[in-house]
């Protein structure tokens, strides 16, 4: 909710804010104070209700009481109209915070002669503001009178002396004005309420309706000039400022995971960036679906909350299937982090689906959105539409710090990056997902096709579901091209069955050569063994001999002794030494 | 609050209510009171009553009878309710209003 529009220096127009969400945005504040306002539209677009919201919030939010004076529908109506959108007049009716007064008025009843006034109702209104001390007034419809009151020429100069009157009363109000053929209203109110002008629209284009409300007129203020949308549920009017916003979003470095290692590998290893706009797009049956799914199941791991809008399957059956690839959604449903929210596209127009979006984003204030898939809108030739609402879903989203994720189908007969052309400037990480049909076999490639901000991966890897979720496998790039599917394999295995080979050979190379090591060390071995043999032969003989030579020179010596002969004793060592 | 009464009529089912809302003593109501007086002496000697309601004193009583322009007068019996705006100088339209003359 905004503060009122004024400032203290400078005396700008004061403003009541209507406490309508998105509405105050739009008026920069509100209706303008002390004013009368007119709100005009078709048949049940929204007028008496937006006329009731102004007066509950006023009396619940703004401690501004109010008065409803209905001219169509009597209070046990209103009342009940209204308790469907969540308001308790009655309770609010007791506290003295809104009066309901209800005035018929009925032709048939009324004859007329000579001057009147209608003195009756200013007397009655007043009484009405001064009871509870009123600061809004809606009159619910004015024009009604037309058909009670004959004399038109009295009842305008009436009506102009009534908004006049309002006017010195101080009251905000606002009075509800059927459509006319070419003006605003059927009865020209413009002509007296001049000071706003709003304009509710209820359109139908291509089967679905949408609500609409433009700011016509604004004297003294500046104010959003666009159609904006708006919803009206159960928890009343909500209008959608979201064109206002410029590209000033602050961004985040921080990254997330996608939830698919391999995936977040080609994106630096480290995933999204957070508060980013993902795209998945591809032909029927590539998964985008499974991508998205991971992505939302590793932000509940983490903690995060997503909300995950469904066009094509119910919430049920997508649990079901992503079961199947080992994704367990359910008990993330169950703990309240992820919340599913499945509408048909056609259920609604675009606009309404860009509200419900809003909305439910506001409520949930989830960390993650998914949208799957955002092109089911399309009904005929809308490309224009789309764009303008998925740049204001993008917008809002990134506003808000949300990361996004969108799916989008590309029919098979086009081609797969024109499709998404529309939108892809919008478009932070784009995932392509293709398919590979080769050697009667479809199988399924991804590549990042954009990415910004981040030194992506540019090969094109084989994306392959498994019961424990997807798989990214590095296609196989040979000289034959990429390969995918049971080609890759086949590939592979020939490629193995080579390693196999040469890995064979070596082994048996090693093999070789151990043995003929073996066999020249047990050559050695043998030759040492000879070699040992050899030399204790050799020592033996040396010793006999030496034992023959010492025996000799002993004979000799005894000889010499019994012949006294003087020998020198070198001799036998001398020999001993050439040994 | 006034309250003029005519003479009482002869039988009670006869007997005309009638209730003139006007907002303080305006020329309008002023008139107003005039051509009902006249118009009741007429037409309705001797059976009819008037009440002349100011919203000024007492705004709450408009909403009874969905009062909205000014003067209005109402008649509550014999019913079904009627109720005749302006300053009631047009005679002729006041009497088919009343119910006394049939709508030409």
């Amino acid at each position: 909710m905004k503060k009122k529009a004024s400032k203290p220096a400078i005396k700008s127009l004061q403003k009541s804010p209507s406490g309508i969400q998105g509405f105050d945005e739009i008026t920069g504040g509100g209706l303008p104070t002390g004013r009368p306002t007119l709100v005009c539209g078709g048949a049940g677009c929204g007028k008496t209700l937006f006329g009731m919201e102004f007066l509950v919030r006023g009396a619940t939010q703004f401690n501004e009481p109010g008065i409803f004076m209905s001219f169509e529908e009597t209070i046990e109506e209103l009342t009940k109209n209204v308790a469907s959108l969540g308001f308790d007049l009655e309770d609010l009716v007791k506290n003295k915070k809104i009066a309901l007064d209800y005035v018929r008025i009925e032709r048939s009843e009324i004859e007329e002669t000579g001057e009147y006034d209608l003195e009756g109702l200013f007397i009655r209104l007043a009484y009405a503001i001064d009871s509870i001390g009123a600061k809004r007034v809606v009159l619910d419809t004015i024009e009604s009178l037309f058909a009670g009151l004959p004399n038109q020429l009295i009842l305008r100069a009436e009506l102009r002396r009534l908004f006049h009157w309002l006017k010195l009363k101080g009251v905000t109000a606002i009075i509800t004005g059927e459509r006319g053929d070419e003006t605003f209203t059927r009865q020209g109110l413009e002509e007296y309420v001049s000071d706003c002008v709003i304009l509710l629209d209820h359109r139908v284009t291509e089967q679905s309706s949408t609500r609409r409300l433009r700011v016509v007129k604004y004297r003294g203020s500046t104010h959003g000039t666009n159609e904006y949308p708006f919803l009206i549920d159960e928890n009343g009017f909500s209008v959608l400022p979201v064109t206002s916003l410029g590209l000033n979003h602050i961004v985040s470095n921080k990254r997330i995971s996608s939830g698919i290692t391999q995936l977040d590998e080609m994106l630096e290893g480290k995933g999204y960036y957070r508060g980013s706009t993902v795209l998945v797009s591809g032909t029927a049956g590539v998964g985008k679906t499974s991508i998205a799914a991971h992505f939302a199941e590793a932000a509940c791991k983490r903690g995060e909350r997503v909300l995950y809008f469904c066009f094509e399957e119910s919430p049920n059956q997508l649990i079901r299937n992503m079961l199947s690839i080992g994704i367990k959604l359910e008990p993330l449903v169950r703990k309240g982090l992820l919340q599913f929210h499945a509408t048909r596209p056609t259920f609604y127009g675009l606009e309404m689906h860009l509200a419900v979006t809003h909305k439910m984003v506001n409520v949930f204030k989830p960390d993650i959105v998914i949208l799957d898939p955002i092109n089911t809108f399309v009904v005929g030739d809308k490309e224009f539409e789309i764009k303008t609402m998925l740049m204001r879903i993008v917008d809002f989203l990134k506003s808000e710090h949300i990361t996004a994720l969108f799916t989008s189908l590309t029919p098979g007969n086009s081609a797969l990056e024109n499709s998404d052309v529309g939108i892809s400037s919008l478009i932070d990480t784009w995932l392509l997902l293709r398919d590979i049909e080769l050697s009667g076999e479809r199988n399924r490639g991804l590549y990042v096709l954009k990415s910004r901000g981040m030194a992506n991966s540019n090969q094109i890897h084989e994306f392959i579901l498994t019961d424990h979720g997807v798989e990214l496998r590095e296609a196989y790039i040979g000289a034959s091209g990429g390969l995918t599917g049971s080609a890759r394999l086949a590939q592979e295995a020939l490629e193995n069955a080579k390693v196999l080979t040469h890995k064979h050979e070596i082994e048996r190379k090693k093999r070789e050569i151990e043995r003929k090591r073996k066999e020249l060390e047990s050559q050695i071995a043998a030759l040492n063994a000879d070699f040992v043999l050899e030399e204790s032969e050799a020592v033996k003989v040396i010793t006999k001999e030496q034992d023959m030579i010492n025996k000799l020179e002993q004979d000799k010596m005894e000889m010499a002794v019994s012949r006294k002969a003087v020998m020198r004793k070198s001799a036998p060592g001398n020999l001993k030494k050439s040994l | 609050m006034i309250i003029k009464k005519g003479k009482s009529g002869k039988t009670a089912d006869e007997k005309w209510v009638l209730r003139l809302y006007v907002a303080g003593e305006s020329p309008k109501a002023l008139t107003a009171f005039a051509n009902l007086k006249k118009i009741c002496q007429e037409q309705l000697k001797g059976k009819y009553s008037i009440e002349v309601i100011d919203l000024l004193k007492n705004p709450q009583l408009g909403a009874e009878d969905q009062i909205l322009a000014l003067p209005t007068l109402v008649r509550k019996l014999p019913v079904p309710v009627r109720k005749i705006i302006g300053d009631l100088s047009n005679t002729e339209r006041v009497l088919v209003g009343l119910d006394l003359l049939p709508k030409s």
